[in-house]
């Protein structure tokens, strides 16, 4: 459930960025603090075992289909949350990066959906609560599959909001719920499955291996500041992000437009047609920021009858001269990449 | 990709900071786009573009991997012509729905944020990208953990298929494994690589590498980096440059421009 | 003072799991010495040598590198006079490329960078790897990973070499490379191996270790060539002992 760049807008990209910034450098202080130095090889290489272990399926047992490893919770039941969630972030990176999937915008929202909510939310509140450190027995199984699926529901409703948010995707907010919630559910479960399979073997296999096993006491405690600064940084930013999409719908386009002063060249209409369009358009975005909506079926509808208006008729002329110009600068842009590859290559 | 991070050219020399925050740029421009806009990005495939020309990074290459990446991005943005059928411009008889033009908007923008991603990486390389990452101040826990990830992958992943073979080889029913079975195989898995990060610590100490042998040891938990370039003047003008390209790219429909030009020069 | 010296008194070492592995080895080795330790699967010779730079800490006795017993405040001084080559290079070249690798302890040493740039190429000179000098670790062969796992511990300028199996997944030309490379340090060696060739050619003395203890210990060809010795111990005597020496 990578989100990638293109569904998402700077605002929330950007908020995303901050927020998991924010929780790097807490867990990076944090596990500096443990004075472990064996954690950061033992993070990398672990990071490395999630890749490895992402490649072996498993059948799920009373279907025809296979399963494999997610990487969050079992990373947190094995390293503690702090070097978890660099280890995830990492893993993140390294996907982003070399295997394209999800993308550097993106990178924030994705390290949050999938390292904060089974690192800070499942492990500690759910797993730990329900098995009690006894691993392997039945009670161990129920708590990685609750944890895993409760991990993934908030991750997924994450990537829901995000994208949203981000107002780039056309889904209605219910349906996109519809769509998203119930595969993760499953995938939660499978999840758990594998987790719990793992986390049993290396429980018997060698129990000092495990997180809690060598867990001191202070992880608990010391987990509120986390939740509390996550808490306040969610207020301020939530806030001033609401603020700023509810005035400025497309955050940078109104500061552009406020420099420049105008709006786009290529524009035919009169500035105040636009204007009016652009007050319709954030009056249609509103209901799309506060999702509290019981009914969010209204919103999209609601929102789709108002769509047309802030970008209408593009009139002919100029969108066919939209098409030429823009394959003309393709083409351009790729000349002078070939050109300059040319270049060197006869140097 | 290693080996095209490891190029001597004058983008691989740039600093990687200079890069690292041209692309972010970059990205946060074209994203800040509006949702039907498609003519207006189309200048800036000149940024990756160039990157990757500059850097002698082979273009298919990068190709095939944003092609592996698109399935995600295509799923999400196929709901928009569905969703969206309002016509919002014609091209002759077409009509063209706001649906199909979002649509091609996303694709647009994802082809160009991951180019430039990836021609990012392959221009700069993982190990100066994380020199640079730890100069702009992201945490050195964080880093090193980042490069010993990478360091191992292949590593752990080769030792995983090995398993795997093995596995397979003694086994002649269903290729995807019973859940205990799985538990075993991936746990094992998994004890190997605490083993190896075991051994990769212990080889580290015996060079000195140390956060609690006291302060005669030298290291603080730093893992230090020779290649210490300093932003020169190039870089600057890397960043100033481009950022200048995006404004103005930004600001102005170029496209739309050049093909007004082009149509009112033909007619 | 030298650091050649190393002596093991009576050590004793016991795994946090409760595997005894070590019960009560005692050796010294001089300057300019080179020493095999030899032993089956098992016998305790990778755990001995992690003794050696302090990395585990002996449950009884006590390791003594130079003159000063290896405490927690000689630990940093030890390890930098006992450079340590692992069993699996892999697990030692964790840099992106082979000069940072190499560079990685001078720089922990907190060198000038002069003086690291000197010390990598000469160490890499030395192996004779210096073309691989930026290419990345794990893309050599093993036999290239070797040696510039051993540069790495070169940098260091150590006067102690221990080496766990070097001549393991070699072919014959770069285990013959390795042979005539150590041969050429003057360093004192201890080196751990199955290879009872590689002994014969590289070390004058062999310590046979056996469930945790020093079973016997002496001139390389003497021991070696006792067929009932070596049975005992899950050894066998060298092919080329016997062309030596026929009964
Ligand atoms: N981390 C550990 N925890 C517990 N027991 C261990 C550990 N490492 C090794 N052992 C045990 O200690 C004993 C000695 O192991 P060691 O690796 O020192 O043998 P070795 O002589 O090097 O064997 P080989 O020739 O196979 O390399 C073995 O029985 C092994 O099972
Ligand atoms: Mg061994």
């Amino acid at each position: 459930m990578h989100m990638a760049d293109a569904l998402i807008n700077p605002a929330v990209g950007g908020t995303m960025w901050i927020v998991t910034a924010g929780l790097i450098a807490y867990c990076a202080r944090k596990v500096k603090q443990t004075m472990n130095d064996k954690l950061v090889p033992m993070m990398g290489v672990l990071g490395a075992f999630i890749f490895a272990a992402m490649m072996i399926n498993f059948s799920i047992p009373g279907t025809g289909s296979s399963g494999h490893l997610g990487g969050g919770l079992i990373l947190t039941i094995l390293l503690g949350p702090y070097a978890a969630f660099l280890a995830i972030s990492s893993v993140l990176v390294v996907q982003a990066f070399f295997f394209a999937d999800g993308g550097l915008l993106a990178l924030g929202c994705n390290i949050f959906n999938l390292g904060f909510f089974p690192a800070f939310i499942a492990y500690p509140f759910i797993y730990r609560a329900i098995a009690r450190d006894e691993h392997g027995t039945l009670r161990a199984w129920i708590a990685a599959i609750v944890a895993a699926v409760v991990g993934l529901q908030l991750g997924a409703f994450g990537v829901v909001l995000e994208t949203k948010a981000s107002g780039i995707s056309e889904l209605p907010f219910g349906a996109f719920v519809l769509l998203m919630q119930p595969i993760h559910l499953a995938i939660g479960i499978v999840e758990g499955l594998a987790t719990a399979a793992v986390v049993a073997f290396v429980a018997r296999a060698r129990p000092e291996a495990l997180f809690a096993a060598r867990a001191d006491e202070e992880s608990q405690n010391s987990l509120r500041p986390v939740l509390i600064g996550l808490l306040i940084a969610t207020v301020i930013v939530g806030g001033a992000a609401s603020w700023f999409a509810s005035t400025h719908p497309d955050g940078l386009e109104w500061s552009i437009v406020k420099v420049s002063g105008k709006e786009e060249v290529s524009g035919t209409e009169d500035n105040l047609h636009k204007g009016l369009g652009r007050i319709q358009e954030k009056t249609a975005f509103l209901p799309d920021y506060g999702f509290k909506s019981t009914e969010p079926e209204a919103a999209p509808a609601e929102k789709t009858a108002a769509e047309p208006e802030p970008w209408p008729a593009i009139s002919a002329g100029t969108s066919l001269s939209g098409i030429a110009g823009g394959l003309i600068t393709l083409g351009l842009a790729g000349l002078i990449g070939f050109a300059l590859k040319a270049r060197h290559a006869g140097v | 990709m290693d080996e095209l991070g490891r190029l001597d050219t004058p983008v691989h020399r740039l600093d990687a900071r200079a890069k690292v925050i041209t692309t972010l740029i970059f990205i946060v421009v074209v994203m800040s786009f509006p949702r039907y806009e498609v003519s207006a990005l189309m200048p800036f495939f000149l940024y990756p573009f160039t990157l990757l020309a500059l850097g002698r990074i082979p273009f298919g290459y990068i190709f095939r991997k944003i092609l592996i990446a698109v399935p995600f991005a295509l799923v999400i943005g196929m709901f928009n012509p569905l969703l969206d059928r309002q016509t919002i411009a014609s091209v002759g008889a077409w009509s063209i729905s706001g649906g199909w033009l979002s649509f091609a908007s996303i694709m647009l923008r994802f082809f160009l944020t991951v180019s430039a991603a990836l021609a990012l990486i392959a221009c700069t390389g993982i190990h100066r990208l994380g020199a640079g990452l730890e100069r702009m101040c992201v945490p050195q826990v964080f880093v090193v953990q980042l490069l010993f990830l990478y360091r191992y992958l292949f590593v752990v992943a080769d030792e995983g298929a090995r398993m795997m073979r093995s596995m397979e080889l003694r086994s002649a029913g269903p290729r995807s494994l019973r859940l205990r079975v799985y538990g075993s195989l991936v746990g094992h898995l998994f004890l190997r690589s605490m083993d190896r990060a075991d051994r990769v610590y212990r080889a580290m100490v015996s060079r000195g590498f140390s956060t609690v042998g006291g302060s005669a040891s030298g290291g603080n938990g730093e893992i230090r980096v020779l290649c210490q370039t300093s932003f020169r003047w190039t870089d600057w003008a890397f960043i100033g440059g481009w950022t200048a390209f995006f404004a103005v790219a930004r600001i102005w429909n170029l496209a739309n421009a050049l093909g007004r030009m082009v149509a009112g020069g033909g007619s | 003072m030298s650091h050649h010296l190393v002596e093991v008194r009576d050590l004793h070492f016991t795994y946090p799991d409760g595997t005894d592995v070590l019960k009560g080895v005692s050796f010294r080795i001089t300057h300019g010495e080179s020493v095999a330790l030899v032993g089956a699967n098992g016998a305790g010779k990778s755990t001995l040598l992690l003794h050696l730079n302090g990395y585990l800490t002996p449950t009884r006795g006590e390791v003594r590198i130079g003159d000063a017993p290896l405490t927690r405040a000689t630990v940093v001084s030890a390890r930098r006079a006992v450079g340590m080559v692992f069993q699996d290079p892999d697990d030692q070249l964790f840099m992106p490329t082979v000069f940072e690798d190499v560079a990685f302890g001078p720089l922990n040493a907190g060198l000038p960078p002069n003086e690291i740039e000197h010390r990598v190429v000469s160490a890499l000179e030395r192996v004779g790897m210096s073309h691989l000098r930026n290419r990345p670790p794990y893309k050599l062969s093993a036999g290239e990973k070797r040696a510039v796992a051993i540069a790495t511990v070169l940098a260091m300028s150590p006067d102690v070499l221990v080496m766990d199996e070097p001549s393991a997944h070699l072919d014959p030309r770069g285990r013959r490379r390795l042979i005539e490379l150590l041969a050429s340090f003057k360093h004192t060696k201890i080196i751990a191996t199955h290879d009872l060739e590689f002994v014969v050619e590289l070390c004058s003395r062999v310590i046979v270790l056996d469930d945790g203890k020093v079973m016997a210990e002496g001139p390389t060809v003497e021991l070696l060539n006792d067929e009932a010795l070596m049975l005992a111990h899950g050894l066998e005597r060298p092919h080329s002992l016997r062309h030596l020496h026929p009964h």
